[in-house]
Formats: C-alpha cells, sequence, structure tokens
C-alpha cells in the first residue's frame, strides 16, 4: 500500500450532501476483476453527459462542463472537500479505488459513511473529518481563490490552509501507523496466528456446529 | 457482570485480542461471497502466495450480475450476453474451485442473493459473526447474529486470516412498540426508521430492532428489516433470538442436528439484551402510526406516508437541505407539494434482497389476485430471491397469480435493485421498487426509484400510481 505522509495539493469541491458510492461510480464498472482502471469514471454520472459503459473511449464522450472536476481550475486537484456523509451507500471498494486511480489521495468533509471510511485507510487514501464550520469556510476560500491549495500532514493530524490557518483533525493509531507506513494489514495480523488458532480451538470445543463442512 | 447488549455479547464471544493500539480482532465464523467484491481478494492470496485460512466458513453465489430471464439462463453461465458480466461471474466459479469453496452456481437450485441463500440454508446461524463483501450483509442480524458489510480489502484480509480489524461500535436500540396496523408491512417500518433517523442516523452505531413489533415479526420480516440498517447508517442491524428465531433455523440443510442442536440452543437462549443492559442511544416509535410508506427523492431518507403530499423546499431553512431537496425533484421529475398518490409508474420490480422471500412473493401475490396491470406500467418483474424460493413460490401457485396480472416471473438474482444486469430502468422512469436503494442512476442511468414494500409496490403495478394498498384489501 501507498503511504501517506504529508500532502501539498490543490483542493476541488464535491458540494452536495450524501454522496453515495453509485455516485462515486456506477454499478456497470463495477464488473471489471482488477482493482485499477476505474479513473476515467469517477463521478461518471456527474462528468458526462451521456450514459457510461465499461470498456469504451471515455475521451470521446460529451463532458458536463458544469462539474467542478471538469473546470480548468480545478485540473490536477488531489484533495476533495466535500458535504457530510460522504461515501454512503454500498461497500465497494472500487469506490476509494476510483478516487485513488483518479489522483484523489484525500478527502476532507465533516462526517463519512461507515464502510467507505474504512475502506479508504485500506487503498492509501485519507479521509479527514473537520468540523462543519471549518468545511464551510474552506469550501469558500476555495470558491474565492482560484489555485487554492492546502496541507495535509498527517504525521501531525492539520490540515493548513494557505493563511497559515492549522485545523487538528484524529485518526486512531492503528490506522494512521499503517498508512504513514504504507503496511498491508493482513500481514500485520498474521503476526498473531497464534493467538487466532488458540481462540479457534476454543470456539470448535463450545461450538463445533460452526465448523462443519459446507 | 454488568448487564450487556446482544452487540457486547456477540461482540466479546468472538474477541480474540486486543492490540496496542486498542483496536481489537475479531473472529469470524462464516464468510459469503459473491462474484463483484471477491475477484481482486482472490487476485491479492494469490500474489501474496497465501492460502484461505479456513475453507469451510466460506460460502459463495452470483448474484448480482446474472440475468434474470429463463432465455439468458438457461445456458448458465457461457449464456451470459454481457461479456463483462460473464467473465465475473466465470471468475467466480474459477475461484471457488481453485480455492474449495462450496459454490451454489448459477442454476444450482440453491443459488441466488447472498443474504438469502444464508438463512435459507443454515449456512448463517445466530451468535455467529458473518461478513460478506457487501453492504446489505446486516440481514443476517435478524438472525441474532453479528453481521455486516465489508470492502474487499477487508475480504481478503478474512480469507487470509479469519479475522477482522475492528473497533467496537456503540449500541443503539430501535423500539417499536404497539402493532402494526392492517396492510403495514416490515419495509414500511424500516423506511419509517430511516426517516425518522436519516440516512446518517446510525453512522457508527450496532443497532437492535426491540419492541413488540419484532416480536411479532417473522423470520423474513426481521430480516427486510435489519437489511436497511445501513441505510440509516449503520452497519450492524439485530434483533433478539426467540422461539420464532429457532423455529426458522431448525432443520436447515447447515442447521446443527441431535446433540448439537441441543448445545446451540441453549447458547442462542442467551441471544438478547440484559434487561438493563446500557444504549448509548435509543430510538422509540408507536408501532401503531406507521402508514405504508414511499420514497419520493434520491436517499432513502426521503420518505413519507403514502398519504403525504412531497416536500415543499421553500419550508425547509436549513440551505444545504434545501438544495437537497431542489436537486431530488429535479432529478425525480415530481413537483413541490404534488400527492404521492399522484406519480405515475413506468415500472414496478419486486425483488432484491430487501423483499424477495417466500413471505414478500405471498403479499404481493395477494394483491395482485384476480386483478390486472396497468396499461400503463410497461413491465412489472417479480424476481424471486433464490431458486429455492422460485420453487415454493410456484409450488404454491404464485406465478401463476403474477401471470395472469400481468407481471412477469423471473430466476433469482439481484437484478432490478441495482441494475447490473440487463433488467433495468430508462431514463426518466418511475418504479416503484421493493429494492433499498433510491440514489440517482441506481436502478438505471436517470431512473427514477420509489422504495416501497412489496403489498405497495403491486398495488401501484395495478392502479398505474401509487395508492394505499389498504383501500384496495377492503375489495
Amino acid at each position: 500500500m501507498k503511504a501517506f505522509t504529508r500532502l501539498q495539493g490543490l483542493l476541488a469541491p464535491m458540494d452536495r450532501a450524501n454522496v453515495d458510492t453509485d455516485l462515486i461510480i456506477p454499478k456497470q464498472f463495477l464488473k471489471s476483476i482488477k482493482r485499477s482502471g476505474f479513473g476515467p469514471n469517477l463521478f461518471d454520472e456527474l462528468r458526462y453527459l451521456d450514459e457510461g459503459y465499461p470498456g469504451q473511449d471515455n475521451s470521446q464522450r460529451p463532458i458536463n462542463p458544469e462539474f467542478a472536476l471538469n473546470q480548468e481550475r480545478y485540473q490536477g486537484a488531489q484533495i476533495l472537500l466535500a458535504r457530510k456523509n460522504f461515501g454512503c451507500g454500498s461497500s465497494r471498494e472500487h469506490a476509494p479505488w476510483a478516487l485513488d486511480d483518479f489522483g484523489i489521495r484525500c478527502v476532507i468533509a465533516p462526517s463519512f459513511a461507515d464502510i467507505f471510511f474504512n475502506n479508504c485507510f485500506k487503498n492509501g487514501l485519507l479521509p479527514v473529518v473537520l468540523p462543519e464550520d471549518v468545511v464551510d469556510s474552506l469550501f469558500q476560500q476555495m470558491y474565492d481563490k482560484e489555485g487554492y491549495s492546502i496541507v495535509v500532514d498527517l504525521e501531525a493530524q492539520k490540515v493548513i490552509s494557505p493563511d497559515g490557518s492549522e485545523y487538528g483533525f484524529e485518526v486512531d493509531s492503528f490506522r494512521r501507523h499503517c498508512l504513514l507506513n504504507g503496511l498491508d494489514d493482513i500481514g500485520l495480523t498474521l503476526q498473531h496466528s497464534e493467538d487466532i488458532k488458540k481462540f479457534e480451538q476454543q470456539r470448535r470445543a463450545s461450538s463445533p456446529w460452526l465448523f462443519q463442512d459446507l | 457482570m454488568s448487564a450487556k447488549t446482544l452487540y457486547d455479547k456477540l461482540w466479546d464471544s468472538h474477541f480474540v485480542k486486543e492490540r496496542d493500539d486498542g483496536s481489537a480482532l475479531i473472529y469470524i465464523d462464516r464468510h459469503v461471497i459473491h462474484e463483484v467484491t471477491s475477484p481482486q481478494a482472490f487476485e491479492g492470496l494469490r500474489l501474496a502466495g497465501r492460502d484461505l485460512w479456513r475453507v469451510n466458513s466460506v460460502i459463495a453465489t452470483p448474484d448480482h450480475n446474472v440475468p434474470t430471464t429463463s432465455a439468458e439462463r438457461s445456458a448458465g453461465v457461457a449464456g451470459i450476453k454481457d461479456d463483462v458480466a460473464r467473465i465475473q461471474v466465470q471468475t467466480l466459479d474459477d475461484n471457488c474451485a481453485d480455492f474449495g469453496v462450496r459454490e451454489f452456481k448459477i442454476n444450482d437450485q440453491r443459488q441466488g442473493i447472498v443474504h438469502v441463500i444464508g438463512p435459507e440454508s443454515g449456512a448463517c446461524l445466530p451468535g455467529m459473526t458473518i461478513v460478506c463483501g457487501d453492504s446489505h450483509t446486516s440481514t443476517n442480524g435478524a438472525l441474532g447474529a453479528l453481521a455486516h458489510g465489508i470492502g474487499t480489502s477487508e475480504v481478503e484480509h478474512v480469507f487470509a486470516s479469519q479475522c477482522l480489524v475492528a473497533k467496537k461500535m456503540k449500541n443503539m436500540l430501535v423500539k417499536v412498540d404497539g402493532e402494526l396496523g392492517p396492510g403495514v408491512s416490515p419495509k414500511d417500518v424500516v423506511l419509517a426508521i430511516i426517516g425518522k433517523i436519516g440516512t446518517a442516523g446510525g453512522t457508527g452505531y450496532a443497532i437492535e430492532f426491540g419492541g413488540q413489533v419484532f416480536r411479532d415479526m417473522s423470520m423474513e420480516g426481521r430480516m427486510t428489516v435489519c437489511n436497511m440498517a445501513i441505510e440509516g447508517g449503520a452497519r450492524v442491524g439485530m434483533v433478539a433470538v426467540d422461539q420464532t428465531t429457532l423455529d426458522y433455523v431448525k432443520g436447515r440443510p447447515y442447521a446443527p442436528t441431535g446433540e448439537q442442536w441441543e448445545m446451540a440452543e441453549a447458547q442462542w437462549r442467551d441471544l438478547h439484551s440484559d434487561a438493563d443492559a446500557h444504549f448509548d442511544a435509543v430510538i422509540e416509535i408507536d408501532g401503531a402510526s406507521i402508514e405504508p410508506q414511499v420514497s419520493w427523492g434520491t436517499s432513502p431518507e426521503m420518505v413519507l406516508p403514502v398519504s403525504a403530499t412531497v416536500p415543499n423546499p421553500s419550508n425547509e431553512n436549513d440551505p444545504v437541505k434545501k438544495e437537497g431537496i431542489e436537486r431530488a425533484l429535479e432529478y425525480m421529475g415530481l413537483n413541490a407539494d404534488q400527492a404521492i398518490t399522484d406519480i405515475q409508474l413506468d415500472r414496478v420490480f419486486i425483488g432484491s434482497c430487501t423483499n424477495s422471500r417466500i413471505e414478500d412473493m405471498r403479499a404481493a401475490a395477494a394483491v395482485v389476485k384476480g386483478r390486472k396491470k396497468a396499461d400503463n406500467v410497461k413491465e412489472a418483474i417479480v424476481v424471486p430471491g433464490s431458486g429455492l424460493v422460485k420453487a415454493q413460490a410456484e409450488e404454491e401457485g404464485l406465478d401463476k397469480i403474477f401471470i395472469e396480472a400481468g407481471l412477469e416471473w423471473r430466476e433469482p438474482g439481484c437484478s432490478m435493485c441495482l441494475a447490473m444486469n440487463a433488467d433495468k430502468l430508462g431514463a426518466g422512469e418511475h418504479c416503484a421498487s421493493t429494492s433499498n436503494r433510491n440514489f440517482e442512476g441506481r436502478q438505471g442511468y436517470g431512473g427514477r426509484t420509489h422504495l416501497v414494500g412489496p403489498e405497495m409496490a403491486a398495488a401501484a403495478a395495478i392502479a398505474g400510481h401509487f395508492i394505499d394498498v389498504r383501500e384496495l384489501m377492503q375489495h
């Protein structure tokens, strides 16, 4: 997994509440058996004016000029600024895969849906929770100033705006440790194999029906 | 010892160890997989040279993009016309064969929607921890199990270690007392709950559904309710074990028998919250006050009783909410203050992991029996949740009732709930759907979904617009 330590990047808006995973990556693209290649279809229904399908040449499709990520001033954005309950809906990890493939490394919002939030950390993507009034103010500053770029420092757990204002955020220590070092979760868990085996043996003795072959 | 909630008990009984950072390793008893969220996890195992920790904990079935017409279905995997979908279903078959996983394949009678076949086969049982790469895994919580959706990285993690790294959630009790009125279904109950708490109301919580209404409810009904916990923001929904649970489980193909049943029953009887257990949040609703529900907008919390009118954004003070209502009205092609019963329908979908069990089929059939689908409804499809539900319904003659009423009777799968297969809405079409999400484009590009229970969907198919099903029941 890619490590996330400190990122200075352009901010782009996703200015609506309850952005769901169907909006982030529509279902027709979930048929892929790969983890990559979802970027061109991130927010497909908002980015393009026609219906997308897997395998098509996206460069030939009509672009929605109203959509922020299509606008010149937000090209190359690595940080997405969003509203509350971002990532609600399905468990599809294709949502963080699509954001990552597009080039987004961090999403800032007042709140996230649980499964999406969790999935981000497995993919080197940092979801940052900031209070609603701070998010409001970042939206305002971003709209007011073209090229609005901020720093997200995971080590210090701070977002730093261009005027030097700092906004603290919290990430639980295990997730932070894994993200800072780009660590694979599975390898870490398997260090506890003996504990897992011991637990399993006890469970097999007390509830044998759980271990029958299917 | 302090009093525990059902969630506390399930958490404690699966707790392997706490790590230095305070997160926990939780043991997973059952892992259900399907074709969409598993291929990258199998690939990850191969790349790392890892094997499944415990192969008999995993059960598989293809559901999300299998076709539902008998013509396309008859040739099995090879008959799937969509190349990308066919490769995905074939990949599941190949992975299950390679790793030795039990799979109910496309035309096995036991195939169906993951969250239907789990309880139906007895692969999912009370007291288990159950995960699946699908957010509606909470359905299994109806059994008194700790069940929730996970992402693909976690699917791989459970494959390799039989554990999840987890943080304990908070406890929420949603208590619905009293009795439901006639014509009010479990779906109406859960939609009313989501309307009250909002789509993020349960975020960070495990919800236990308690109170008279759930004690009186069938297992199928409890599954409908737990299924939509996630639409209220909660990964986990649960109902305590009682005699209804035990009667449902006993005799299922993978349920314990004989002496092991006695052992299991003794353990399962303790799967309820202690009388003085502490909940971090309690929501109370009067069951008798719940009316049949219809969603009007593009989020499951945008739901109202059928007797209501569509909201007017000018009555909303919060600017983000106001804009949300305006956007939803525009997408849905509705006018502020329009009566719900004036919404005309183009399609009807009865199915999905929310409402495709035998009881849902019976409820819908009872409404359409002896009636005809309205002409303005182009298509009304009924998609049973599994091959076994289909067989049971056909034994009871329900398929004939649907067909005589002008509805289509299909092969089992997720179908139009998320429209990964050919079953989808056209742009601008309104659909009365028994599924669980009304997000923009969910059931097809530009499609307009209205979430309802099976009785209300059936009534809408007959009337061509929403009506209070209780009006039909009087005649």
